[in-house]
């Protein structure tokens, strides 16, 4: 594992991750700063008249973390593909498999630390959009109670968490955004095998996320039974869950509380089946494949 | 000497094609053994099959006395492999490539360890430079530090002298034969080119098409009377035919512009004077390695270009 993260380490592209992730945030925190309000004005225009804007700063540090993370969390896929869909057959493309594998480990370590170390990759993306899009956020835009705008149906919905129960929320969507794109990594990894270039297996992920994620975007019932239920894109942005905050009798907000937490948890098992099934598949492969690069 | 590597019956099929043919051979201890063969021949195939890159169709391979895919682990810690080209991780440094695989290998790794190492393929000084900056001889070293760093008992070398120049090749038989005769390795090494294992190797292996064609000293299959001959004289045609007529005429025939005939090398001057005597003029008399004539005559001088004639 140590020698598996050296490597990635060393490699520039590692870093074409993380630039980009900064990159995106600092121009989201930049036009909030200079314009936020017209965006502001254009979430509220149907709301206005019954909501009170005024009694809190609705684009604060935890917003814009929201903000940032609806759009960026749909781009990283591609950014863990680029890691993961390297693993294996940037080694074959570097005539470096032969070696690695003549040495006294097994395929199964082999792929077993190729899969850790993009596990770990993942998790150091997601702990680097922490730092940039929620405690960057805060420090710019301040801290206040959390505005959450979200369509239910046919209805537009305005919700709001008090301050001291949004933390909690980030650290267990950031949790649940790791696994679903631990599955991308798994998927790039399997494709990985089966190429001696890097650009095939990359390019497949996101041909299959996009591919995926339109079909769970297909609204006819035969769809919606049958198919989108098994798709792990369907379940991508299910970190949404955690900021659905329950409500009492009356509509209000229950503090600590999750809408529908058994959804949220039925979406984990679906994804971790997806990790499993995938690294199943590029287990069995790996192990029986004859190494020609 | 006890036997390091037997390999018996070993065969690799893909679909409708043989790679490698009921192949059985046995490598003994402190042995150079050449593994010798065209290009396509089932070398590399077999050469994977022995590192475990490639599955066998069937058949087995023991090496110090175990069997391979049951002590996988066991093996390859005292095996080490440059496979066909050294590739090495080019955005690391030659000190930290032979570290990783090092570690890979499953030792302790000092910073002795690794200068030593590299000493001894002559790249201590370039230790912190990045190999996408070295030569292919450079690069050709430094696999064979990767090979040696764990100490192992068996090296396996896939075309060794591919892609160097005659500085590189005669560097890279002098690190062989160091390897052998100093630190007493047992080294298999696999080369089209004859003349490299005739200068190295103890012991050899033909394989054609992936088939065992011999196996033996080296020595003993240096005969004088397979040297091969080419010969350029002022009328190539008038000599042929008169060749033809001679004793030597089974072996001769006209090879684009040269003329090439299997002759007993004490023969070559009885050859030239009666050439000569018959008023045909000697341009040039080169005779060939003779273990490349016996190649051939094994081979049935298959050659896949048809000889250049303008």
């Amino acid at each position: 594992m140590q020698i598996e993260l050296f490597k990635i380490s060393k490699r520039p592209r590692t870093y074409i991750a993380f630039a980009a992730i900064s990159a995106i945030v600092l121009i989201f925190q930049f036009a909030f700063k200079a314009d936020g309000q017209s965006y502001m004005n254009l979430l509220l225009q149907n709301v206005q008249d019954n909501f009170d804007l005024n009694r809190t700063n609705a684009i604060n540090g935890y917003f814009m973390c929201y903000i940032i993370l609806n759009t960026l969390l749909v781009q990283v896929p591609i950014l863990v593909a680029l890691i993961a869909g390297d693993a294996i057959s940037g080694e074959a493309n570097m005539g470096t498999l032969r070696l690695l594998l003549s040495k006294p480990v097994s395929r199964s370590q082999v792929l077993m630390v190729k899969f850790m170390a993009s596990f770990i990759f993942t998790v150091l993306l997601l702990v680097w959009m922490a730092v940039m899009a929620l405690f960057l956020s805060m420090m710019i835009f301040g801290t206040d109670d959390m505005l959450i705008f979200r369509v239910k149906g046919d209805e537009s919905q305005i919700l709001q968490i008090t301050q001291d129960d949004v933390m909690w929320r980030y650290f267990a969507a950031f949790g649940y955004a790791a696994v679903a794109l631990t599955v991308i990594a798994a998927l790039a990894l399997l494709l990985s095998i089966f190429a001696e270039n890097s650009i095939g297996p990359i390019v497949a992920t996101v041909c299959i996320v996009i591919i995926c994620t339109i079909v769970s975007n297909i609204n006819v019932p035969v769809i919606d039974r049958n198919v989108k239920p098994w798709l792990f894109t369907s379940y991508l942005v299910g970190w949404k869950g955690f900021f659905y905050i329950g409500t009492n009798e009356e509509g209000l907000p229950i503090k600590g509380s999750l809408e529908n937490w058994p959804a949220i948890r039925n979406s984990l098992y679906i994804l971790f089946l997806h990790i499993a099934v995938l690294m199943g598949i590029a287990m069995l492969v790996f192990r029986k494949k004859d190494i020609l690069s | 000497m006890n036997l390091i590597l037997e390999v018996n019956h070993l065969s690799k099929k893909y679909r409708d094609f043989t790679a490698v043919n009921d192949l059985s051979f046995s490598v003994h201890e402190g042995d150079v053994y050449g593994f010798l063969g065209q290009n396509g021949a089932g070398k590399s195939t077999t050469i994977r099959m022995l590192l475990t890159l490639i599955s066998p169709t069937s058949g087995e391979i023991r090496i110090f006395g175990k069997n391979l895919a049951s002590h996988r682990h066991d093996i390859l810690a005292q095996t080490g492999a440059v496979i066909e080209r050294p590739d090495l991780y080019k955005y690391l440094s030659a000190y930290d490539n032979l570290s990783v695989f090092a570690k890979m290998s499953g030792i302790k790794v000092t910073r002795k360890l690794i200068m030593d190492q590299l000493e001894l393929v002559g790249l201590a000084d370039r230790s912190k430079d990045k190999v996408k900056t070295f030569s292919q001889g450079m690069k050709q070293r430094l696999g064979i530090a990767v090979a040696l760093v764990h100490n192992p008992k068996l090296i396996i070398l896939d075309e060794p002298t591919n892609g160097l120049d005659p500085q590189g090749i005669a560097d890279m038989r002098n690190l062989i034969l160091k390897l052998s005769r100093q630190m007493g390795k047992t080294v298999l090494v696999s080369s089209h080119l004859l003349s490299e294992i005739e200068v190295i190797a103890t012991r050899m292996l033909i394989i054609h098409k992936g088939k065992k064609i011999v196996e033996g000293f080296v020595q003993e299959m240096l005969d004088p009377a397979k040297t091969l001959v080419q010969l350029d004289t002022t009328d190539n045609g008038l000599a042929l035919e008169y060749l033809q007529t001679t004793k030597w005429g089974t072996g001769a025939s006209a090879a684009g512009k040269s003329i090439r005939l299997n002759i007993n090398k004490n023969e070559i001057p009885q050859l030239v004077s009666q050439l000569t005597e018959r008023g045909t003029g000697i341009i040039s008399v080169q005779p060939r390695h003779s273990l490349e004539a016996y190649f051939l005559s094994l081979t049935n001088n298959e050659s896949h270009v048809e000889p250049f004639a303008n």
